[in-house]
């Protein structure tokens, strides 16, 4: 053998010219290795592979014309992207390649935007620069970024777009429940355009909440919040029995009186109460607007605005609910509730019928004993260490401050600075939703609670949360579409007092303020006649026949009604057009029959809109078998030439009339004066 | 020298046939079978690109009268991407397996079988078949929602009470294949565009054309397409086991 070897070395390198000539011999084929590794390479067989694809079709001539051989590359400095995926990816732009099955070489699903403007990594992440399909899509030990699965790929349009947009429902949802659970009191989330995220739960002041419940409730709901109401937003801490006991104990400990105190029970409420008219006056208030409630048949109906009130009578203290009833301000004057204006026997029945929606299982278990020094001390302790008043208004409690990590770039978090545990997928989405999942999954001593979300509300989160990247903040701010911002509008005056104490704003939007659910106010005083503005503040009707909420009735006095409709008739006015610049009394009775024959034939309004209670049906639109007693006419032509421009979003469709079409249409809305209201209640 | 090469290839194989066998789920124990697998419910669902479907996928086995069988072994499977959980199951005493499904990552149409053996070992197979919307579906559902399902939806609900039965002509639902697949492409952006009028149909479908954009309109038709039952035949892809 050994002999053998030592031939075989002569053979080659004996003398000098024969080692000469070997070592040329390996370093040519050296240098040939290098043409060799390029021409084996990935990338060159996903191209041989697409130009035989495409030989077998019939626009294959076209396609080849476009095909590009050698390595592809999308550059954009200014958004730091260099991605070489149009390499393989070689049909992302060929319409006719729609419906190819092979994901490689398919057309790029339809979206807003081209590929060459934005690039791929932008929404898609992965590394943009490397050219094997393993570097490319998966997180390897020198590249980090991992491709996004499909299900969280709305958090691509999240970076740049931090407004609520059409495509992207889960993003929505998502950024919608880290405000509606209060994610942002512990987390700070500072967006892209230098907004933070506001949480919208607000959690109640707990400095008089011995005056509202008992400490078994108290006890009980720290215990498990869900168990009172499933609907409720405050997570699950996981307590045990004792700290749930020394939690209690220390607040109700640190509870005060209210001043002035609450009054004592008017009568027996329980007894003194009618139950039907309790039923009656509940569904009169609309408090099921915002209020939900479990029916007999254990369906839960009502809103989410405020509490679930399923159990309400075992929660709160009779002569709490009295209080609260009569004036909620008097409780928490930041409250979101309007202050009905309820006489006193309205007050009895409502408190007599809350009262007795209880749920006693809820407490039944509980037995405390009169709590010790001790006890509360250690309850302080839990208080501090679980960051309740991150929430909470308690007594002699700071606020803490960044109770828990920032997350405004958690959506770029390396994986290196992350810990991951048995069971969680080694990828930042995989670590982000098992952290919303089940955050003490990750260790029993970690003080994250559990939220209770379905799958997938943790994929919405998830998705929201991996919007906020590193390259959503370093973008070029021009690349940004900003969030709506609420404005800090307040009326002034009597009037805005009035419309504070009514909470208008929790509902209605006005100059970009309040709440979305009934209509926006901004321009009403030019829409409406100041009649009818009067009649419906006295006794909200129906206007919109197919909607459950509604306008409840506040009870207001004559001056304060006169108040309201003085400040809304002169201020809110839109201007665009004057109130008065198009008289009814200048309508002629053919311009009203011709307006009569464009909405029963050309424009069949009657499809969504009541003009005649007797003949029309349609119940999609507001009725407006009223609408001469009450809109302006010059509110109705301008809305019937632009709805969108009077209202943004309306579903009311532009019909694209003319003008003589609009103002005979306005000649015949504004001869329909019946009694509206009434008559949609009987129906 | 050829020994060691052979026993290699023996040992490259073996650990090949392990790794593969590791990852699939220990065979179920069947104590039963049936002669026919239905859907019981959870089919035709409209779901997103790799999301959860809304609601399980329950299938039944049956013996030959028609009656569940417990304790039959029942094998979900579908294209790559689809995942079950869990992928097998025995039925329970009302004869059900019930599954949770996450769709693949591309748009479009994927049949999922379900399959379980009968007596003789023969494989019986259910095809179910579910939707999965893409980004340009999703917008067009979400406009779906927000403007058109008052009318074209029969389904009424306390919450959005359906108009269909005010209008003297009905509204075609957007599933409605029979009727919609017949029609083009261009013809659908025109109704939706120019109103009922412009393909002489009636009035009470009113001109969108001035309220949505181009792209919008584009997007419900995409929608309108994908969710077409008979599936509509010139677009969408189909997603089965090769």
């Amino acid at each position: 053998m050994w002999n053998k070897l030592q031939a075989l070395w002569r053979f080659f390198f004996g003398d000098s010219a024969r080692a000469f000539g070997s070592a040329s011999v390996i370093l040519l084929v050296l240098l040939a290795s290098a043409p060799a590794k390029n021409h084996f390479s990935e990338w060159r067989h996903y191209q041989k592979q697409y130009l035989r694809f495409i030989r077998g079709r019939a626009d294959a001539v076209t396609l080849e014309r476009h095909f590009q051989g050698g390595i592809q590359q999308i550059w954009i400095p200014e958004q730091q992207v260099t991605d070489r995926c149009t390499t393989c990816h070689l049909g992302l732009k060929e319409a006719s390649l729609a419906d190819v099955n092979s994901v490689a070489f398919r057309k790029h699903p339809v979206i807003p935007h081209s590929l060459t403007e934005f690039g791929c990594t932008t929404c898609h992440r992965g590394q943009g620069a490397a050219t094997t399909v393993q570097e490319a899509h998966s997180a390897t030990e020198q590249w980090e970024q991992a491709l996004l699965p499909a299900k969280y790929i709305e958090a691509g349009c999240g970076q740049c777009h931090l407004e609520n947009q059409t495509g992207t429902p889960f993003l929505n949802q998502g950024r919608q429940l880290i405000s509606r659970y209060g994610c942002t009191h512990c987390h700070t989330i500072t967006q892209a355009d230098g907004t933070v995220i506001i949480p919208d739960d607000d959690p109640p002041s707990l400095k008089h909440i011995a005056d509202k419940t008992t400490r078994a409730w108290i006890y009980a709901w720290i215990k498990d919040p869900q168990a009172y109401a499933s609907t409720a937003t405050m997570p699950n801490y996981q307590f045990s029995d004792d700290d749930a006991r020394d939690i209690s104990a220390f607040i109700v400990a640190q509870s005060t009186s209210l001043e002035p105190p609450l009054q004592p029970l008017k009568a027996d409420v329980k007894e003194t109460a009618d139950a039907a008219a309790g039923t009656t006056l509940y569904g009169q208030s609309f408090c099921a607007s915002c209020h939900a409630m479990q029916n007999a048949a254990g369906m839960m109906v009502g809103g989410n605005v405020g509490p679930e009130l399923t159990g309400i009578g075992t929660k709160a203290k009779p002569e709490w609910l009295q209080d609260w009833v009569a004036n909620p301000n008097h409780y928490d004057p930041g409250t979101m509730m309007p202050h009905y204006r309820f006489d006193a026997r309205q007050v009895v029945t409502l408190t007599g019928f809350l009262e007795s929606k209880t749920e006693p299982d809820f407490v039944a278990n509980v037995h405390l004993e009169p709590a010790t020094p001790q006890q509360i001390e250690h309850g302080k302790r839990l208080v501090l260490e679980n960051g309740c008043a991150s929430c909470h208004e308690i007594n002699g409690i700071k606020k803490p401050e960044n109770f828990a990590p920032e997350l405004s770039r958690i959506g770029s978090k390396p994986l290196n600075q992350l810990i991951f545990v048995e069971g969680v997928e080694h990828s930042l989405p995989g670590y982000v939703s098992a952290k919303v999942r089940n955050p003490r999954g990750f260790g029993p001593s970690l003080k994250m609670p559990q939220f209770k979300f379905t799958p997938q509300q943790i994929d919405e989160v998830t998705t929201a949360l991996l919007a906020l990247t590193d390259r959503a903040q370093s973008q070029p701010p021009t690349m940004r579409i900003a969030s709506v911002q609420q404005t800090k509008y307040q009326p002034a005056g009597n009037a805005g007092q009035l419309m504070r104490d009514l909470r208008c704003f929790t509902c209605h939007m006005i100059n970009g303020h309040g709440g979305d659910m009934a209509p926006d106010l901004t321009w009403e005083g030019t829409a409406v006649q100041r009649e009818w503005l009067t009649q419906f503040l006295k006794n909200p009707g129906t206007l919109r026949p197919a909607l459950i909420r509604r306008m409840p009735k506040f009870n207001l006095t004559d001056a304060e009604i006169n108040t309201l409709t003085d400040y809304m008739m002169t201020v809110y006015q839109t201007p665009e057009f004057n109130r008065d610049s198009l008289p009814a009394t200048q309508f002629t009775p053919a311009q009203v029959e011709q307006g009569r024959q464009l909405f029963y034939s050309k424009f069949a309004c009657q499809s969504c809109h009541i003009a005649d209670y007797k003949t029309d049906k349609g119940y999609i639109g507001p009725a407006l078998a009223a609408t001469g007693k009450r809109f302006n006419p010059a509110w109705v032509y301008h809305w019937l030439k632009e709805p969108q421009a009077l209202r943004p979003g309306t579903i009311e469709p532009n019909q694209h009339m003319t003008d003589d079409e609009a103002r005979s249409l306005t000649a015949f809305l504004m001869s329909l004066k019946s009694g509206g209201a009434k008559e949609a209640m009987k129906k | 020298m050829k020994s060691v090469l052979i026993a290699l290839c023996a040992v490259t194989l073996l650990m090949g046939g392990c790794s593969r066998k590791s990852k699939q789920p220990a065979p179920l124990q069947s104590t039963a079978t049936g002669t026919a697998i239905v859907e019981s419910s959870g089919g035709k669902q409209i779901g997103y690109i790799g999301m959860l479907l809304d609601q399980l996928v329950v299938v039944q086995v049956n013996d030959a009268s028609g009656n569940g069988v417990a304790g039959a072994a029942v094998y979900f499977s579908g294209p790559s991407g689809v995942g079950f959980a869990p992928a097998s199951a025995l039925t329970d005493s009302s004869g059900q397996v019930t599954s949770t499904v996450t769709l693949g990552q591309q748009a479009g149409r994927y049949k999922l079988i379900a399959s379980t053996r009968d007596a003789s070992g023969k494989t019986i197979a259910l095809t179910i078949e579910e939707i999965a919307l893409g980004h340009q579906q999703t917008v067009g559902a979400q406009l779906n929602v927000q403007y058109c399902v008052r009318c074209h939806d029969p389904e009424s609900t306390p919450e959005r009470v359906s108009n269909m039965d005010n209008l003297s002509v009905k509204p075609h639902p957007f599933a409605e294949g029979d009727t919609l697949n017949k029609m083009t492409d261009a013809d659908l952006v025109a109704i939706i565009s120019h109103g009922g009028p412009a393909l002489n149909k009636s009035p009470e479908m009113p001109p969108w054309g001035y309220t949505l954009s181009k792209s919008d309109i584009a997007a419900l038709v995409s929608y309108i397409r994908a969710v077409a039952d008979p599936p509509y035949e010139a677009g969408g892809l189909v997603y089965a086991q090769k």
